[in-house]
């Protein structure tokens, strides 16, 4: 079903023509005092217009900026359609970000206006008053432990909407102007890449951009305003912003904001999501939820579980995709519907979801599997804040657990030699704000946008991403090396933790790995193995043996992709300590930083490939307090079986 | 403890006349003396400390306070009415609320159920008419249940909303019973030992909602604790007790620095 949008180019316009199109049908919902509150396309378009009115009447012009700090909040949404109504620019800003991080976009962007959530949020942005000269005025939506603040430039909420309804009933023109002047073209809103390497960037949208893509991907997937989202993601991330502000306003569909962060789980249940996006982890979140829950149960019930999901395994995505299956296996899932999976999605919340996206990062096949055996639709998508999300998207009938799925409508993809994946389509951004030379490093003449990623597409043409194209290099004998791809690989097992490869230039690939200590701990436990920390249980025979079993399952996999079969991991070793973002071994987002840890523990990855058996390791060890230590200890070094490529060829 | 990010000064707070007062208490369990001649006030919308040793009597003053125990001899004075002695039930239709040391909520009941519970005194109909569901119940119950989601809110417990209370970690079930207290909308609430068992940050948690609980409901807080640091951040007045007698009474600093309670706390050599 297409929508219709006519040539609504602005979100405000958007707003305004649902107001009168759908004006009694929910367009977000939040749950207050254990009630679902509902604000319908009337009353949204109303708070809209009259904040717009009171933001105008405190000196937000057309271009300005206005800064929004706080989580999932039905006025924080109606700040970002305020703030559009004018012409102004809203910058939503991540609600957990320390008050020093808030400081650098808000002095970027010149942001004159901050609407906060509370307390908390007010507390952050006073702080760095002082530093941030432009800040002139401070909203907050709840005054709890706000009464006795002075500071001249905090106004509440309340007031600023009494002020705006006030000038909208004198001059009701001005405002409605005003959304008539907005054009597609303009800047619609600007959202900070969180920056692993430098500074932030203000990544500038238009209209167009958010538009254009919502709309593309709605007709492709058939989303209409009868379809229900929950907002549990910082709105400041463009992977929520568009599936509860742009696509919305596309799409006519309604928003829910949780009670509160704790509460996402029962609220999803309450509300049941029909189309919901979520990063990996928090589907890891679930699972794991699902599976202690499972081992604490009756002994009836488990065997049940474990049964009926192994049914599923073999045949629910198969049965999913409308592919043929034999019909006692049908019957089969049909009972395993009724029994387990069906209650199963109804504890998760996942009843009525049609389409689920997952983003951001790598899924474990595993994982992956796990919700689509169910019978929920999760699909993998790949975008980012430049590309306003949508690149590749899955189709429904086609879901490989290790592909992004083919490009969307409008979108063309291309790659350079060294494989980094280039992309042209109308989501693609107008600028990175005051910073030509980023956006011209970005983006180059021809509209192409170079992601960074390294990949390729396969035979089905669907895009597979393998790693940053920095990162990406080769083995001696000129076998693509991805680390980061094996490396998730290798995190995939519950047993590993973390994982370091290194292989560039060098004739076979070897890796350095950190055991999860929980999930070691506990297998430990159940074998009776008596450890005494992490450098104990690391450097034990069994534990060498555990990951030895999950390195050749990886090889295995390699050797079934020709591309990169020749970089299976021959050697690896586990490190006497886990890695930590204290010693700069991670980022604070805990990813590794491959190129640190390499000249750090040069002497490991020598032994590594000086085919030695041991290594003795002397370490300096930073504690937590600030004092620091040194550390000896003897690491094994274990070899790992690969496995030939033409011989799984051969198998397959 | 650093002190939590919330700065009030006695001014803002509009601490007011006194509200309560204690006048020459004493009581004794056969030869046991528990309480001698202990006098002492709170002011309305202050925050009250009692302090003291292991067996000083604390918990014993907070019985008073609320008519558990029956004193010997001595008055109390609240808002301008004397007793000599008044019976639990009293006191808690007079305004004066607690939570207890080791935790007394309902282990099977559900967060919200226990919080309708601290409403009980409020309730106007009778157990038929609450029971059919009819009319006036119909509407005071919605009341009394936006009451306790009020304080739900205010105190942050939306996700174990419908827990039950013996499923709860130990510093949660102490918030419930901070919350199941205020739902009594009381204007004094004695809190007895309200961080005992907490770890640093759920102890930060409680001096922010204590504060909060204070300033917003605009509610007289006494408060028996252990942790000085506890007391000394968020208190207005201490009064210490040692053996059953007051032996300071004063500003958290004039406290700190009184010879006799470093003597109590720390022990001197005889």
């Amino acid at each position: 079903m297409a929508i219709d949008i006519g040539t609504l180019d602005t979100f405000p316009k958007l707003l305004v023509h649902h107001a009168q199109a759908r004006g009694e049908r929910p367009a977000i919902r939040e749950k207050d005092l254990g009630i679902w509150q509902t604000w319908t396309w009337k009353q949204f378009a109303d708070e809209a217009r009259f904040l717009a009115c009171g933001l105008a009447e405190q000196g937000l012009k057309r271009g300005d900026h206005i800064a929004l700090v706080g989580a999932n909040r039905p006025r924080i949404y109606a700040g970002i359609a305020a703030a559009q109504c004018l012409g102004a620019i809203p910058v939503p800003l991540y609600q957990d970000a320390a008050a020093a991080e808030l400081a650098f976009p808000i002095r970027n962007a010149e942001v004159s206006h901050a609407l906060a959530e509370d307390q908390e949020q007010v507390d952050k942005l006073v702080e760095i008053l002082p530093e941030c000269p432009t800040l002139e005025h401070i909203y907050y939506d709840d005054p709890r432990g706000l009464r006795h603040y002075s500071q001249p430039e905090l106004m509440s909420y309340d007031k600023l909407l009494e002020l705006g309804r006030d000038a909208y009933r004198h001059d009701p023109g001005f405002l409605e102007g005003e959304i008539a002047k907005g054009r597609g073209e303009d800047t619609a809103a600007m959202f900070f890449t969180s920056g692993t390497t430098g500074v932030p960037k203000g990544v500038v949208l238009t209209y167009t951009n958010l538009i254009e893509r919502s709309k593309a991907v709605a007709d492709w997937e058939g989303i209409n305003d009868r379809d229900v989202v929950l907002a549990f993601m910082p709105p400041a991330w463009i992977g929520q912003n568009i599936f509860s502000y742009a696509q919305p306003l596309v799409a006519g569909y309604c928003i829910c904001c949780p009670e509160s962060a704790e509460t996402v789980t029962t609220d999803m249940r309450e509300i049941g999501p029909t189309y919901y996006f979520a990063p990996p982890r928090v589907f890891e979140a679930l699972l794991t939820q699902v599976s202690v829950r499972m081992d604490d149960a009756s002994a009836l019930k488990r065997v049940m579980y474990h049964y009926f999901m192994g049914v599923a395994q073999r045949v629910g995505e198969r049965i999913m995709e409308g592919k043929p299956v034999g019909l006692v296996k049908r019957l089969l899932y049909r009972l395993g519907d009724l029994l387990v999976y069906g209650p199963l999605r109804n504890v998760l919340g996942m009843s009525r979801i049609r389409i689920a996206y997952t983003g951001g990062e790598a899924i474990g096949p595993d994982l992956f599997v796990f919700y689509r055996s169910i019978g929920v639709n999760l699909k993998q998508l790949y975008g980012s804040t430049e590309t306003s999300v949508f690149v590749c998207i899955q189709p429904n009938d086609k879901v490989k657990p290790d592909t992004v799925g083919p490009a969307v409508p409008g979108v063309e993809l291309k790659f350079t030699p060294e494989r980094e994946l280039l992309i042209r389509s109308p989501g693609l951004f107008k600028e990175y704000y005051k910073n030509p030379q980023a956006t011209m490093e970005a983006k180059d003449r021809d509209g192409w946008f170079h992601t960074g990623d390294a990949g390729y597409i396969d035979a089905d043409g669907h895009l597979k991403i393998i790693d940053r194209a920095k990162d990406v290099g080769a083995l001696t004998d000129g076998t693509l090396f991805a680390p980061k791809y094996l490396e998730n690989k290798l995190k995939f097992f519950p047993y590993i933790k973390e994982a370091v490869c290194f292989g560039h230039r060098r004739s076979m690939v070897s890796a350095f790995i950190n055991i999860d200590m929980e999930a070691v701990g506990n297998w430990a436990e159940k074998r009776h193995l008596p450890y005494s920390g992490y450098t104990d249980l690391a450097s034990r025979d069994e534990v060498y043996e555990l990951v030895r079993e999950c390195v050749e399952k990886v090889n295995a996999d390699l050797s079934r992709e020709p591309e990169i079969a020749n970089s299976q991991i021959h050697r690896f070793l586990l490190l006497h300590k886990e890695l930590d973002a204290d010693d700069e071994e991670l980022t604070r987002t805990r990813k590794v930083r491959r190129r640190f840890i390499a000249e750090k523990y040069a002497p490991l990855v020598e032994a590594l490939y000086a085919g030695r058996q041991a290594v003795h390791v002397e370490a300096q060890v930073k504690y937590e307090d600030g004092r620091s230590g040194t550390f000896s200890a003897d690491l094994k070094i274990r070899d790992a079986k690969t496995v030939a490529p033409a011989a799984a060829r051969k198998a397959a | 403890m650093s002190a939590p990010q919330i700065h009030l000064d006695a001014h803002a707070r509009r601490i007011g006349e006194v509200i309560l007062s204690v006048e020459g208490v004493s009581l004794s369990f056969g030869g046991v003396k528990a309480l001698q001649d202990v006098s002492f006030d709170v002011r309305s919308r202050e925050v009250r400390a009692i302090i003291g040793p292991n067996g000083a009597g604390k918990s014993s003053m907070l019985n008073v306070l609320n008519g558990v125990y029956h004193p010997q001899s001595g008055r109390i004075r609240f808002k301008n009415k004397e007793f000599s002695d008044m019976n639990s039930h009293e006191a808690a239709a007079l305004g004066i609320a607690r939570t207890f040391q080791n935790i007394a909520l309902f282990k099977g009941m559900t967060v919200l159920d226990n919080l309708m519970t601290g409403r009980n005194l409020k309730m106007r109909c009778n157990f038929l008419q609450q029971a059919l569901w009819v009319g006036p119940a119909r509407r005071e119950e919605l009341e009394h249940r936006r009451a306790v989601e009020e304080i739900i809110d205010f105190l942050e417990i939306q996700h174990i909303r419908k827990t039950p209370v013996g499923r709860l970690p130990y510093g949660l079930q102490k918030r419930v019973e901070l919350a199941r207290a205020l739902a009594a909308e009381p204007s004094v609430l004695l809190l007895d030992e309200p961080m005992a068992g907490m770890n640093l940050e759920e102890k930060q948690d409680m001096c922010r909602f204590v504060l909060e609980v204070n300033d917003h409901f605009g509610t007289t807080l006494v408060l028996i604790e252990h942790d000085m640091g506890v007391v000394m951040d968020i208190s207005d007045r201490v009064v210490v007790l040692d053996y059953g007698r007051k032996i300071a009474d004063g500003s958290p600093e004039e406290v700190r620095s009184n010879q006799k309670v470093i003597d109590a706390y720390l022990g001197v050599a005889h």
